[in-house]
């Protein structure tokens, strides 16, 4: 391997540490019942409004506080009119998608093409030495450490602690983790709010370090959040699935860029979105098991191909916390 | 009683749209901006003369279209968020025709007819691969259709700046323009054209009596209310779905028509302007009435012609009409729910 090759993995793993927290932060909402479908908005607004605050006061920190502050808010419109105004959640995040791009863009016009302010570097002394795996993983800035962080800790506050057996209960038998004494719905906003700020934070980490600078509708991230969510189905709500999921994403961007001089014929933008129709076939790969006709036409074949090809299916399916989506009333 | 309730109705509605409006002036005074003087210039640039009233005309016709088949998806309970993409292929298979049938020795009006045929048979393809990957694959609509969305747009690319590429290099001002005869005749001294208007009217007319009185349209509402129930009640789901898939295809696949031969006169990159997700706004603004969603959007169509020029103006975003319907809509469902919860606790009590 040699050095162009290190630095392009390394380039793909700063380029997928956005998707990460905005995948895993709506991995999070979802698991406990909530879904979230403002991403692409909520991704552009808190990505210009981190970095006009950063570039305002001169102060990074503060730019991804206000990003996710920002991410917070607009969870948090959608956790209130689903669980106390018993709206649509797919209606209001749907408008908040659009509402919030469009906000994005009239608020920030002032702001476009200033000049920006980045995320220095901050290789890991000792560690970034080690052949081939240093110049990788320990060659970054803060943010992609954080966003390994994130998914070893969102992995084990998932599904090793109480707290996160508690969040796959308000998700799967919201009604069963009620008659044991959990307060459902104040459990919901709580990680409504914990979700929508990691995808806030998302947008700074766009706009303070991937693609620095705020250009409008030319960012370049109208789109991004849409992705995000299909990655979460695809990670079958598990923060390491989706993490694979993210990297698989950006890997496939990274190739079209590749393959671009290449296929000289292809103009630059279709192999941009050539991750979509392979994104529709594996969430096709993911979902088709979870079909009756699938099941009905296992029937009456033998049982170890039954079994085989069941075990197949368990592996690849992805189905949905079992309340996403459903208000939860307590009856009272 | 009923009157009261009809008033209190009435006045939630003009709460939400004061709303609406204070957030949007707020929006405007944050950054600098005159309030007052963004909404004069959005109306002197869509309704002070016949030319752009006219404007406003043509761009509201695709949208009524869209959004009246959007109300077959809705009321079976469908998302239909791949529409915008339904709207580009329709504009890329009227394009093929025309493409193709463009040299040969037949009547210009003729070959429009077809090249219309031709988007409808396009938007309904792009609509049945959506529903196909629901009904069969069990991919949630929402997101197959998003997919298909930025593939439409892919494919619309490659056209352009490939096969169909102007002489030399191709460029994002699309195709080369189609010759006059290709062109939907407008009417004299407007850019309006009846065919469009014609396709509408008898596209509303007939989704408003396919939801209101016929089988299909109960049943439907059955899918819609209870997909489960209805299908232990022996209706047939899928084909039902499908079929609700492919009648908003058709819809969205003329508008891509009209888009190509009454606007642009050519493919031009992002042909569907949007009007798929403003179709969706307007339908929920509506709540799903066929009627209603004219002159809703009309007036959604006057803020899109009027902000256009924003920029060039004042130095604001032309965006400023979307953050206007988009929180007019948001308003009016929060308001929708705090009535119904003031509602339920009156009817309590």
């Amino acid at each position: 391997m040699d050095s162009n090759t290190l630095t392009s993995i390394a380039g793909m793993l700063a380029l997928a540490a956005p998707l990460i927290f905005a995948v895993i932060g709506e991995t999070f909402t979802e698991k406990a019942g909530i879904i979230n479908l403002s991403l692409n908005g909520t991704i552009l607004l808190s990505a210009m409004s981190g970095f006009v605050t950063a570039i305002t006061f001169n102060n990074i920190p503060l730019g991804f506080l206000v990003g996710g502050a920002v991410g917070m808010l607009v969870a948090l419109i959608v956790a209130f009119s689903s669980i106390s105004l018993k709206q649509s959640q797919v209606a209001i995040g749907f408008v908040l998608a659009l509402l919030c791009r469009d906000l994005a863009y009239f608020i920030g016009n002032p702001f476009m093409g200033s000049p920006g302010i980045r995320v220095s570097y901050l290789p890991i002394p000792g560690l970034v030495d080690i052949p081939y795996i240093g110049p990788i993983f320990f060659n970054q800035n803060i943010l992609v450490y954080a966003s390994y962080l994130l998914i070893i800790l969102a992995t084990l506050w998932i599904f090793k602690t109480r707290p996160g057996l508690m969040l796959q209960g308000i998700g799967e038998k919201p009604m069963a983790a009620y008659t044991r004494g959990t307060n459902v719905n104040r459990l919901r906003y709580i990680y409504a709010a914990v979700g929508g700020f990691l995808v806030g934070l998302a947008g700074p980490m766009y706009s303070l370090s991937v693609k620095v600078g705020w250009k409008g509708s030319l960012s370049g991230l109208d789109g991004l959040g849409w992705i995000a969510l299909a990655i979460t189905i695809f990670g079958a709500w598990n923060p390491l699935r989706a993490a694979i999921g993210v990297y698989l994403f950006v890997f496939l961007q990274w190739l079209g860029m590749v393959l671009q001089p290449v296929l000289a014929d292809f103009p630059s933008q279709v192999l941009q979105v050539a991750p979509f129709p392979l994104m529709i076939l594996t969430l096709l790969l993911v979902n088709i098991g979870n079909t009756e006709w699938v099941e009905k036409m296992l029937a009456p074949t033998p049982e170890a191909f039954r079994r085989a090809v069941k075990k197949l299916i368990r592996i690849v399916r992805s189905s949905p916390p079992g309340s996403l989506g459903v208000p939860f009333e307590s009856g009272k | 009683m009923k009157i009261k309730t009809l008033l209190f109705n009435i006045g939630f509605r003009v709460l939400a749209i004061v709303a609406a409006f204070l957030f949007t002036v707020l929006i405007i005074a944050a950054i600098q901006a005159q309030p007052i003087e963004a909404y004069k210039n959005i109306l002197l640039g869509s309704l002070s003369n016949g030319q752009k009233f006219g404007e406003v005309v043509r761009a509201w016709l695709p949208l009524v279209i869209v959004t009246s088949g959007l109300m077959v998806t809705f009321t079976a309970g469908l998302w239909n968020i791949g529409v915008e993409g339904q709207i580009t292929m329709g504009a890329i298979f009227t394009t093929a025709v025309l493409r193709l049938l463009q040299d040969q020795a037949l009547a210009p009006g003729l070959i429009l007819v077809l090249a219309i045929m031709a988007g409808a048979v396009g938007g309904i393809l792009w609509a049945s691969l959506a529903g196909l990957l629901k009904i069969v694959g069990g991919i949630n609509e929402i997101f197959a259709g998003l997919g298909l969305n930025f593939v439409a747009d892919a494919i619309t690319l490659w056209l352009i700046f490939g096969p169909w590429k102007r002489p030399g290099v191709g460029s994002m001002s699309g195709t080369i323009p189609f010759k006059d005869e290709l062109r939907l005749p407008t009417l004299p001294g407007s850019p309006v054209s009846i065919w469009p208007m014609v396709i509408a009217a008898i596209l509303v007319l007939t989704i408003y009596i396919i939801l209101r009185g016929s089988y299909f349209g109960l049943r439907l509402k059955a899918i819609g209310k209870n997909l489960r129930a209805a299908y232990l009640k022996g209706v047939p789901t899928a084909s039902y779905m499908l079929g609700a898939f492919m009648l908003c295809g058709l819809c969205a696949g003329l508008a891509g028509a009209i888009q190509v031969t009454g606007v642009h006169f050519r493919l031009v990159p992002s042909i569907a302007s949007g009007y798929g997700f403003l179709g969706i706004l307007v339908a929920m603004l509506v709540n799903y009435h066929v009627l209603w969603a004219l002159p809703v959007a009309f007036v959604f169509s006057t803020l899109n012609t009027g902000s256009i020029q924003l920029p060039i103006v004042m130095k604001l975003d032309a965006s400023l009409a979307g953050v206007l319907q988009g929180s007019l809509v948001l308003f009016v469902l929060l308001l929708e729910g705090v009535r119904k919860k003031i509602m339920g606790k009156a009817g309590e009590g």
